[in-house]
């Protein structure tokens, strides 16, 4: 059918009237998405680019080196070894069931590490590495190399793990570190963000965790950028961080491990500083453990052991036992009394075995008495009433403050962990601690530390030090950091009477080498190494019985602080047996042991020892020469 | 015989015929398939494969396409529009029982060395039918309810199959291509007004349904319209496309960041980056210049037709080139506002740009077809 050229125009003109009317909604409708785009792209630009970049770049922090701990010879206490693990990526390993099996014959695996390695990929994103085996020997590092075509995705990485060289030598001193625990994070304000890395480690006692913040180091970053699922793509930015600071203990490796070692089978604490400088040369608590077992988490088959055992290895008796110092108190009581003025050093007073005081009688531990005693013959012979007569004219106030002046009831600032600042008593303080007032039978105790009086192994040397040099020797334990020497801590003069101070050495030499002296089977005999001293036997509990008839926990405390050598004093000791009887029989032989070791950096000759203690020292050091600390260094646990 | 209309001698002959094809448009359309081309080697990370190339060779195959089917007069096609259309709703019948499942809807017969999308035919095949349908229907009765409601028929028959694949983009194509056809072809107001208010109500019924028995659209569906809505509401599934793609365009500000240098596309923050999220891709490495600049050679084209149908006399070929327009303009306006976050995601991809065969040997036809009205329009 023809159709009219008029009604072909007039459709026609309808036709491009609606095309043009749809024409301008399609433009118009573009002037919207220019409008979007112009939104999006200029005007949101700046807040879209700043989403653009939180999304691929990711900061990653490198941790940094741990510093070292050597001791004041340079020997390393902690250090950093490679730690190696077998890692499997699992888009590269391709057949995982069949690479993790020939792996397996290669390298010995658990069932428990097969059944790992199979499952835990599924879990994780195809390109991050799976840990398969941890802690493996170079051995297993070097097998699996060799035979890298035929393993695909399985790659030796290399880590770092402390380790203590020196084992449980020196574990009371230089601690441990471990990882990161949610208790450690609540415990800080403001938690480096180094500390969240997985498995991080931090010092965990002593210098370890006392010198956390210097040991520790400044983590670095590095910027990565990453694809929508995580994976790394390229490395954008590196920032290097610091590395920890190392240490230089005061320590002496070589005498620690003497001490340690002679200390061997008892529940003991040694204590050695130099007397200048109040360097610790020595900080020995028996028994010890291997630190070496807690890295990365200790089992508790071994860790049950040392939690049981009624010697408590954990526990550093050094600094945080508090102990009744027993006689070894006696000279803060007669500084006391001489530096007062109440009684001069040659004035006598009569023992005859016991003293009433209050309606009570108080016992020498020599029921016959000493007769007329002055301080030299109370201190050789450990006299008791001489003490209470003296602590009764001075006063308990007097006695405390004295002692305090010499450093006990002090907390010494260590980079020790549990620091126990020991107790002197005064009324005051028993007002508030126990609510009831003081009794003359305080200040009797007290004189010979005895009742209240508390002091730790380092405090008594410490004491034993500023007897012998006069001056506030302060101890010491950090002596360089980063290789800067650390500043001493106190050598001003302690302002007494130098007559008296004199006085109280001479006691003290004849208490070792006097004859009738308390400590003269322990004297040393060689020229110009001559030892003073004090022993002490402080009571458990307070009926005196034959200490052999008792069980171990209620024998008495064995004490002994000294020095040598008594013309020139270089070394100060305290030692302390827990239960171990008189401290004339248990703890002096031992400090004289230690402190000749010290005097001859290393065994001593035996022309030292008196004639007759020649034969039984020669075996017992050559028993000692050779005895190396526990330290269980894991490697090749899989190559058995 | 509305073709004797005009005298036929003037209508080119021979090879003579390429000389008077609409030249413009072909560098237009070239334009913006090169632009593809930039960009699927950029998102393939600097190479030619496994995007870049194929699509090239297509889109060579779709010019000789487009040229072929310019060169047969215009009349012939009209002739062949009824077979056409029912040629292609039987292929998506034939999907429906024989389709391969891809990105889980029936939507591609595999005809071994291709994969048709029958779909993709029918937004031609459609306009073609109905542009036929109008040319033959005489003038008085287009807005009568009988020849109103015949060509709806025709719309609603594909559009029903192609809903079931599930392929919700492609039937909301379908359906405003088709009605918009009819608006082209005159049919009354008051139908569209009725509908556009029968159509809200629908919409408000769908939405109604959701958790019923008788829901009427999938929950994936629901989701990603509720992602639409609320994109926050699930940053890391449905929503994480629509934030990650306008990061994308936003991060590219003026000038964009650089030749294959997006960090959102390379890094594969965007998803489907080759395909409906490539103009993502685009904006975030030549920016809003970029992104302009492509958008104005879409406006170009649709210009072009727009001029060419109003030009032409028979109303077959003005209507199909218009039709042709609309659904080009379809397109790109409902793909880009899918990445720009004004609609939902819905599936339709980029025209000429996105990877892909058939839509773009399909569109390429159309245009051979907007092209054969240009050359044999009557002068």
């Amino acid at each position: 059918m023809r159709r009219s050229r008029a009604e072909t125009d007039a459709s026609h003109i309808k036709l491009s009237r609606r095309a043009a009317l749809l024409g301008g909604a399609q433009l118009l409708f573009m002037g919207g998405l220019a409008a979007r785009m112009q939104y999006l792209q200029v005007d949101q630009a700046d807040q879209f680019r700043l989403l653009a970049e939180e999304n691929r770049i990711n900061i990653r922090l490198i941790p940094p080196v741990r510093g070292e701990i050597f001791d004041r010879n340079g020997i390393k206490l902690a250090q950093n070894s490679p730690s190696y693990r077998i890692v499997m990526v699992r888009e590269d390993a391709g057949n995982v069931e069949e690479v993790i099996m020939r792996l397996a014959n290669l390298i010995d695996l658990t069932p428990e590490q097969i059944e790992n390695a199979l499952a835990e990929p599924k879990r994780s994103e195809r390109f991050l590495p799976v840990t398969i085996a941890e802690d493996v020997s170079w051995d297993v590092v070097s097998a699996v190399s060799v035979n890298a075509p035929a393993l695909p995705g399985i790659l030796p990485e290399v880590g770092s793990t402390r380790v203590y060289p020196r084992g449980s030598d020196f574990a009371h001193v230089v601690g441990r570190v471990g990882s990161v625990s949610t208790k450690d994070l609540e415990a800080l304000e403001d938690p480096d963000a180094v500390l969240r890395i997985p498995r991080f480690q931090i010092g965990k006692i002593n210098v370890e965790a006392r010198q956390e913040a210097l040991l520790r180091g400044v983590a670095g970053t590095k910027q990565v950028e990453v694809n929508a699922t995580g994976r790394v793509m390229r490395e954008l930015e590196r920032r290097e961080g610091t590395a920890g600071a190392d240490i230089q203990l005061t320590v002496d490796a070589k005498l620690q491990n003497y001490v340690q070692a002679r200390l061997s089978g008892e529940s003991a604490a040694v204590v050695i500083i130099d007397c200048e400088k109040g360097d610790i040369l020595a900080n020995s608590s028996a028994p010890s453990y291997d630190p070496n077992l807690f890295i990365g988490g200790i089992l508790s088959r071994d860790y049950d052991p040392l939690l049981n055992d009624k010697y408590r290895p954990l526990v550093n008796k050094t600094v945080q036992g508090a102990y009744p110092p027993g006689s070894t108190f006696k000279m803060m009581t007669a500084m006391a009394a001489i530096e007062a003025g109440i009684i001069g050093p040659n004035e006598t007073v009569y023992c005859p075995g016991h003293l009433e005081v209050g309606g009570r009688r108080f016992h020498c531990w020599k029921r016959a008495g000493h007769g007329w005693v002055d301080l030299e013959n109370s201190l050789k012979q450990s006299c008791d009433v001489y003490y209470y007569d003296l602590a009764l004219k001075v006063g308990i106030e007097k006695i405390s403050a004295m002692s305090n002046r010499f450093g006990l009831g002090v907390r010494h600032d260590l980079a020790l962990s549990s620091v126990n600042s020991g107790l002197t008593p005064t009324k005051e303080w028993k007002r508030e601690n126990r609510g009831q007032g003081w009794v003359i039978g305080d200040t009797v105790n007290a004189s010979i530390g005895q009742g209240f009086m508390l002091a730790t192994p380092m405090q008594l040397a410490v004491m034993t030090a500023r007897l012998a040099t006069g001056r506030d020797v302060t101890p010491r334990l950090v002596k360089t950091v980063n290789g800067i020497e650390q500043p001493i801590l106190g050598n001003a003069p302690l302002d007494m009477n130098e007559n008296n101070l004199r006085k109280m050495r001479q006691s003290m030499y004849a208490v070792v080498n006097d004859r009738r002296g308390t400590a003269y089977r322990s004297r040393i005999i060689a020229d110009g190494m001559r030892m003073a001293g004090k022993t002490g036997t402080s009571q458990v509990r307070s009926v005196v019985v034959n200490n052999a008839d008792v069980p171990w926990e209620q024998r008495d405390h064995a004490l002994f602080v000294g020095y040598a050598p008594y013309d020139n004093p270089r070394y100060a000791c305290a030692v302390l047996v827990e239960h171990g009887g008189g401290g004339s029989a248990a703890a002096a032989p031992i400090a004289r042991d230690a402190l000749l070791q010290a005097l001859y950096n290393g065994e001593p000759p035996l022309d030292a020892y008196p004639t007759a203690d020649r034969d039984r020292i020669e075996t017992q050091q050559s028993k000692l020469r050779d005895v190396q600390p526990e330290a269980r260094v894991k490697k090749g646990k899989d190559q058995a | 015989m509305s073709y004797l209309e005009y005298t036929v001698k003037s209508v080119p002959t021979g090879l003579r015929k390429i000389l008077y094809l609409n030249w413009p448009l072909i560098l237009l359309l070239t334009a913006v398939a090169g632009t593809g081309f930039l960009m699927l080697y950029s998102v393939a990370g600097g190479a030619y494969s496994p995007w870049a190339e194929p699509q090239m060779k297509r889109f060579v195959l779709g010019l000789g396409l487009m040229i072929a089917v310019a060169m047969v007069p215009i009349w012939i096609w009209r002739n062949l529009a009824g077979v056409a259309f029912g040629l292609s709703v039987m292929l998506l019948i034939g999907v429906e029982l024989f389709g391969t499942v891809g990105m889980g809807a029936q939507r591609w017969i595999d005809l071994g060395f291709m994969r048709l999308q029958p779909s993709e035919l029918t937004k031609i095949t459609l306009v073609m039918f109905l542009a036929a349908y109008y040319d033959w229907l005489p003038a008085k009765k287009i807005s009568r309810p009988f020849w109103v409601l015949l060509p709806v028929l025709f719309i609603l028959i594909p559009t029903a199959l192609v809903l079931k694949q599930p392929d919700l983009g492609t039937a909301i194509l379908l359906l405003a291509a088709g009605g918009g056809l009819m608006f082209l072809a005159g049919v009354h107001w008051a139908y569209f007004a009725s509908v556009i208010a029968a159509g809200v109500a629908l919409v408000a019924t769908v939405f109604k349904s959701r958790g019923t028995e008788w829901q009427m659209i999938e929950d994936y569906q629901f989701r990603r319209i509720d992602t639409f809505l609320d994109p926050a509401s699930d940053p890391l599934n449905t929503g994480y496309h629509i934030a990650q793609s306008k990061i994308a365009l936003g991060s590219g500000g003026w000038t964009g960041r650089g030749f294959m240098q997006g960090t959102q596309s390379r890094l594969n923050f965007l998803p489907e980056k080759h395909t409906d999220f490539i103009f993502t891709t685009l904006a975030e490495e030549f920016g809003f210049i970029g992104a302009i600049s492509l958008l104005v050679l879409y406006g170009l084209i649709i210009v072009f037709c727009v001029v060419s149908a109003i030009m032409n006399k028979d109303r077959f070929a003005s209507l199909l080139t218009l039709g042709i327009a609309l659904n080009f303009f379809l397109f790109f306006a409902v793909n880009m506002s899918m990445v720009m976050g004004l609609a939902p995601v819905v599936g339709v991809p980029l025209p000429l740009v996105s990877y892909g065969g058939s839509a773009m040997l399909v569109l390429m036809l159309a245009f051979g077809l907007v092209q054969s009205a240009h050359v044999h329009r009557p002068r």
